[in-house]
């Protein structure tokens, strides 16, 4: 027991990792608001930038600027990153495009709340049926 | 001219990526439909050059700036992503060519050019996420092409294509993030994003704990963009809501895209001996196949739109391309990748003649389309003709997939697998001849005249059926490069 701590407390950014995933995961499958969605989505997608940042370190490195001269030196792994900056537009990128989304739903339903949504589809299926029986 | 061909595998990613861009600077309609038409055509020749090239088994390699691996990214072609290529720029070529269809309801006018950007940008993730030989390129890519492919969808004519593109940004970004953390845990196990460096050092380090947490995440991510089974909840509607032209070109290209990369990971960089025979994938994929089959064709029965009921059928065809994976042999393989082209020829046909009824009737819904059989005749033909590929009628491209996947499944003694694919074909035809009914046989509500859509609709749309027929007599194309292919991924991995 003491163990399985004391490995959680030694690696705690790998903690808030599946902590902050789990969180976001959670909001954008189980949150009805389409806003809340979207900031869920957005949370899942920072957790994975700090799994990639916590990967390029190496312990005791330093920032991986060339030092002349010296060659017992240990850098850190500047590759994740790189590659996280790119993620990180992406995930602008889609956060922005979900919230413009929201945006126009908001302006077609008049809400963003999942549920009043599916709602507002069924009346509107309901009445087109009447329609037709009307016929 | 000299050094142009060299440089074809980034031209191949590179004109579309360009082309988005000058769309915004061409802005008329009139220049940009055929400046996108004419791009979609520069890649379609790009790529068959490409797989002519690759086709005696070199690979070709394209480094960025001169860097090798593993320390550059570099593009990589071989039989498998060259024919995915061929598929992906020739469904673009023929779909760009219908030009924007009911979409130009959802555009403000003289904003028609952000169409054709969205369309070339989706072209290039599709094309980039095929090309590339670099895992963490492939994420990138796939994000430009899913972003695009959100806006495509949003343009839908009811309100309701806003939301079946907002659940599909979740779904496939959830999907797309699952992929990113598998491939940072493969990362993470080998320090390297090349393919072919990974899949050497990820081969060595064998069955290890990392291996497999990197391999549930990219295939979970995969599944849910490929919508295999219990993940395919946002493509019904994403497909049923999007304007036709978008469905035709999403359902001829991004699924198989995604079942593309799922070769890839399994066989080409975990390797069949450790995704298969040590944590037996197959076990899972097989069922899950096996019940999209069902599930889909069942669902489409009882559909009351067109566009609907075809997107529920794709789900089914999904499961017939699984199936073949799963197999794990190179038999089930190339029957995966034939189905592959055959499926985005029929399926694309099929969607563009939900384009022509849209057009001509404003809706897909099969109330409208009783008794168009005589009021669009050539169109209808092409329905029929396309319909009868689906179900898998002999003559037809449907006939050769399910030919090559019943023989993969009796090549393992599998005698129950070739039971139940006739049996899903039996579910295919019950659908497509309630469509075949209602158009043929019923009469229409109120009277209409005869009129064909214009033809820009109409001859892309009688390209695919027509092909769906040529291929399928003809079908040695496919069912070779699909064989070179799986030979090659199957035997040699990489």
């Amino acid at each position: 027991m003491m163990e399985l701590a004391d490995q959680l407390l030694s690696r705690w950014n790998y903690v808030a990792v599946v902590v902050l995933m789990m969180i976001g995961l959670y909001m954008a499958i189980s949150r009805g608001n389409l806003v809340k969605k979207v900031m869920g989505m957005s949370v899942f997608q920072a957790s994975v930038i700090l799994l990639y940042v916590s990967m390029g370190k190496v312990a005791g490195g330093t920032a991986p600027i060339l030092i002349e001269g010296a060659s017992d030196i240990i850098y850190s792994n500047p590759l994740p990153h790189v590659l996280m900056l790119t993620a990180i537009v992406v995930g602008v990128a889609s956060t922005a495009l979900g919230l413009a989304l929201v945006v126009r739903i908001n302006e077609a339903y008049g809400c963003v709340e999942e549920d009043e949504i599916v709602a507002l589809d069924r009346a509107e299926d309901q009445r087109e049926i009447q329609a037709e029986d009307a016929d | 001219m000299i050094g142009l061909v060299d440089h074809f595998p980034i031209l191949q990613v590179l004109i579309p990526l360009l082309g988005a861009p000058l769309c915004f600077l061409l802005r008329r309609e009139a220049i940009v439909r055929p400046f996108a038409v004419a791009a979609s055509f520069a890649c379609l020749w790009i790529s068959t050059n490409l797989l002519g090239q690759v086709l005696d088994g070199t690979v070709l390699v394209y480094e960025f700036g001169g860097w090798a691996r593993p320390y550059g990214i570099e593009y990589r072609v071989d039989i498998l992503n060259g024919f995915v290529l061929v598929v992906v720029s020739a469904m673009a070529a023929v779909v760009f060519s219908a030009g924007i269809g009911q979409a130009r309801r959802a555009i403000p006018e003289g904003r028609e050019y952000l169409f054709y950007a969205a369309a070339l940008l989706c072209l290039t993730g599709l094309l980039g996420v095929t090309i590339t030989g670099d895992v963490f390129n492939i994420f990138v890519f796939l994000e430009i092409s899913s972003l695009s492919s959100y806006i495509l969808i949003a343009l839908g004519r009811s309100r309701r294509a806003l939301m079946a593109a907002f659940s599909y940004l979740i779904m496939g970004t959830i999907g797309a993030t699952f992929l990113l953390i598998g491939i940072g845990f493969m990362y993470q196990m080998t320090g390297t994003l090349n393919m072919v460096d990974m899949a050497e050092r990820i081969q060595a380090l064998g069955a290890t704990r990392g291996v497999f947490v990197a391999l549930a995440f990219v295939v979970v991510g995969i599944s849910t963009k490929l919508a295999v089974f219990p993940l395919h909840h946002w493509l019904p509607n994403a497909y049923s809501f999007a304007p036709p032209l978008v469905s035709a070109f999403l359902a001829s290209t991004a699924t198989k895209v995604a079942y593309y990369l799922l070769i890839r990971f399994t066989f080409g960089l975990f390797g069949a001996a450790l995704v298969f025979d040590e944590v037996g994938i197959d076990l899972l994929l097989m069922p899950l196949s096996i019940i999209a089959m069902f599930v889909g064709s069942i669902a489409a029965i009882y559909q009351t739109d067109f566009k609907r009921l075809l997107a529920y059928s794709s789900i089914a065809q999904i499961g017939y391309m699984t199936l073949g994976l799963s197999l794990a042999t190179q038999a089930g393989v190339s029957a995966g990748l034939i189905h592959v082209f055959n499926h985005a020829l029929m399926k694309g046909a099929l969607f563009l003649v939900a384009a022509c009824i849209a057009w001509r009737m404003g809706g897909t819904s099969l109330d409208v389309m009783k008794g168009l059989g005589r009021r669009m005749p050539v169109t209808m033909a092409a329905l029929v003709v396309a319909g009868l590929a689906l179900v898998g009628v002999p003559g037809t491209v449907g006939f050769v997939s399910k030919w090559a996947l019943v023989s993969a499944a009796l090549d393992q003694d599998a005698l129950m697998l070739a039971f139940l694919i006739l049996a899903s074909s039996i579910l295919a035809l019950i659908y497509v001849w309630k469509v075949v009914e209602i158009v043929y046989f019923q009469e229409p509500e109120t009277e209409i005249e005869r009129k064909e859509p214009p033809l820009r609709l109409l001859v892309p749309t009688w390209i695919l059926a027509g092909a769906s027929i040529y291929f399928g007599i003809f079908s040695s194309f496919a069912v070779d490069v699909a064989k070179l292919a799986a030979e090659q991924v199957v035997m040699a991995g990489l």
